[in-house]
């Protein structure tokens, strides 16, 4: 396993990142705005336009570190990545086990039972934090959400073919988003949800949300490269061209523990408010660069901060945990597991 | 006259010297490495490989009569090997070549050195025609050469792992973990997991059982 190495988040527009000695540079109108030593690092995210020196390029290459650009809504647009990952014999068992429902329906089960765990967690500990403030309405929905998820996990844990799991993931996905706007505290005229909508986000946390998706997708996907899969190539999502069908199977059991909680948190802690949005003529909402930032300075601490690791038993930074999850993914198809053992959060 | 070049699929198959070292020290670890392409650089192997730039950058030296040539290619198609030698020293004219791999901490109980050190003297005899009896072993923490004589069992041991190499990465086989004291020290030991994948219960199991409260 990778130490938990810093991500570098470049959200000025008109950025240049450049190589000085074995040091990246991030200059904005020809002024230094910041340095860090390479081998600190293991990614650069850039959002907007910068750019980067060849120089730099060849170096993360060769440092193994993934330099990759967003658009400032956190859509992937580019990744530059060296020629280290890509394993040729994973790969191939990966699309082998694509194809075979008796190899991919046991990872697929792994990844929807722990999904909806998960979701039940994050209202379990909703309850928890917040419950004796809560209206009784509120704490009622939550109640009867976090129940109807635990069946639902059971039946996906016994479940035989995909699209019988597919359906467990879109019966947990609207129990729990239909539990979801109970759990907002706080300023509750700038946040309330009324579900998901992603295209474009309609209200200021469907918009956190998505971003926060887009950060995690991110994470997942330069996990799942650096073991050496192919990212496009999923269980759970079909193959679609452009679409990294692996980032999401994998997202979807990080999803609850590491984007929603952290989306809760943000809101309910009032370290965003509704200024750190903008919303369009046509009712698209997005975050600010200020928000932006808020939400990145958040998503990095939150990464520093130590869970146990349920199947390893061992302590480990949450920034770590999509990398664990791609490792075991990729032992298991390298056949020294004998399935995929999921991420579940308690 | 230029000998023929080689059969392009004997070439792809040999197999490197550094492998049989990490063979012997561990199968797994082999298989990580030249089977999976899983690549690990920590503090000790970063400081392996500055010592190896150092001692593969220099160029021929003379020395009491002795010349060293640093950081030669090596071969032998008949026994499927290639790799690099850090150090070969010619003593007089005629004399055979002399190996002499250089290492970072001090004499192992296991003969995993050694073993790199006969193969390279097994490319030599191929290269040069001649037959290598001996070489050396110079371990940084002790500072000591430690001469390697190249008998029969020392021999045998190193083809018979080579072999073992071979079928394994022909075979693409990557052996199961155990956990052992080499384990503290193998840079691999994050990717490996030898001490939950040494034993890993039924994960259809553990997952149900992790949905009881
Ligand atoms: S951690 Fe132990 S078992 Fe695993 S590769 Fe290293 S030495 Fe071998």
């Amino acid at each position: 396993m990778r130490r938990h190495l810093n991500t570098i988040y470049v959200t000025s527009e008109n950025a240049w990142l450049r190589k000085d000695g074995a040091n990246i540079v991030v200059e904005v109108d020809g002024q230094e705005r910041g340095r860090a030593p390479l081998h600190m690092i293991g990614g650069v995210v850039c959002f907007g336009r910068p750019g980067a020196s060849p120089a730099l390029m060849a170096a993360c290459a060769d440092a193994g570190i993934a330099l990759s650009f967003l658009t400032p809504n956190g859509k992937f647009l580019a990744r530059m990545e060296g020629l280290r990952t890509g394993n040729v014999l994973l790969r191939r068992t990966q699309y082998r086990m694509a194809d075979d429902p008796a190899r991919a329906v046991p990872i697929v089960r792994g990844i929807v039972t722990a999904k909806a765990a998960n979701q039940r967690t994050v209202l379990r500990r909703a309850l928890r934090d917040h419950g004796d403030r809560m209206e009784a309405a509120a704490r009622a929905t939550i109640e009867t959400a976090e129940a109807r998820l635990v069946h639902i996990a059971r039946r996906a844990a016994a479940a035989q073919d995909v699209a019988t799991l597919r359906g467990h993931e879109g019966e947990a996905a609207l129990v729990y988003f239909g539990a979801f706007d109970a759990m907002i505290q706080g300023d509750r005229t700038a946040f309330s949800f009324r579900g998901r909508s992603r295209r474009p986000p309609l209200d200021r946390v469907n918009a956190l949300l998505s971003f926060l998706y887009a950060m995690l997708g991110h994470d997942c996907r330069s996990a799942l490269e650096s073991v050496g899969f192919d990212p496009q190539v999923g269980f759970l999502h079909a193959d679609r061209p452009g679409r990294a069908s692996l980032s999401l199977d994998l997202m979807e059991e990080l999803r609850p523990v590491l984007a929603d909680r952290q989306a809760l948190t943000l809101i309910n802690r009032g370290q965003l408010k509704a200024r750190d949005f903008a919303i369009d003529e046509g009712g698209a909402v997005s975050l600010t660069e200020d928000g932006r930032k808020a939400v990145l300075v958040a998503w990095q601490d939150r990464k520093k901060r130590d869970l146990r690791h349920p199947f390893l038993g061992e302590t480990m930074p949450m920034g770590l945990v999509p990398h664990v999850q791609a490792l075991l993914l990729s032992r298991h198809v390298r056949g020294d597991l004998d399935g995929y053992p999921p991420f579940i959060w308690k | 006259m230029q000998p023929p070049p080689p059969d392009p699929a004997v070439e792809d198959a040999l197999v490197p010297v550094s492998a049989l070292q990490h063979y012997l020290f561990c199968p797994r670890q082999c298989a990580l490495i030249h089977v999976e392409r899983i690549w690990a650089e920590d503090g000790a192997t970063a400081e392996g490989r500055i010592l190896h730039e150092r001692v593969d950058g220099g160029r021929p030296d003379r020395r009491q009569g002795v010349r060293t040539v640093r950081g030669i290619a090596l071969r032998s198609l008949a026994h499927g090997l290639t790799g690099k030698a850090d150090a070969v020293e010619f003593r007089e004219r005629g004399a055979a070549p002399y190996p002499v791999e250089y290492k970072r901490g001090r004499p192992k109980s296991h003969r995993a050195d050694e073993v790199q050190l006969c193969a390279q003297a097994i490319c030599l005899e191929e290269m040069f025609g001649q037959a290598v009896p001996e070489g050396a072993l110079f371990y940084a923490q002790t500072k000591k050469r430690l001469i390697v004589t190249f008998d029969e069992a020392l021999r045998a041991l190193t083809l018979q792992v080579a072999a073992d190499v071979r079928t394994m990465i022909a075979e693409t086989h990557t052996p199961p973990p155990r956990f052992g004291p080499g384990c503290k020290h193998c840079s691999l030991a994050d990717q490996c997991r030898p001490t939950r994948l040494e034993k890993p219960p039924c994960v259809q199991r553990w997952l149900t059982a992790q949905l009881d409260d």
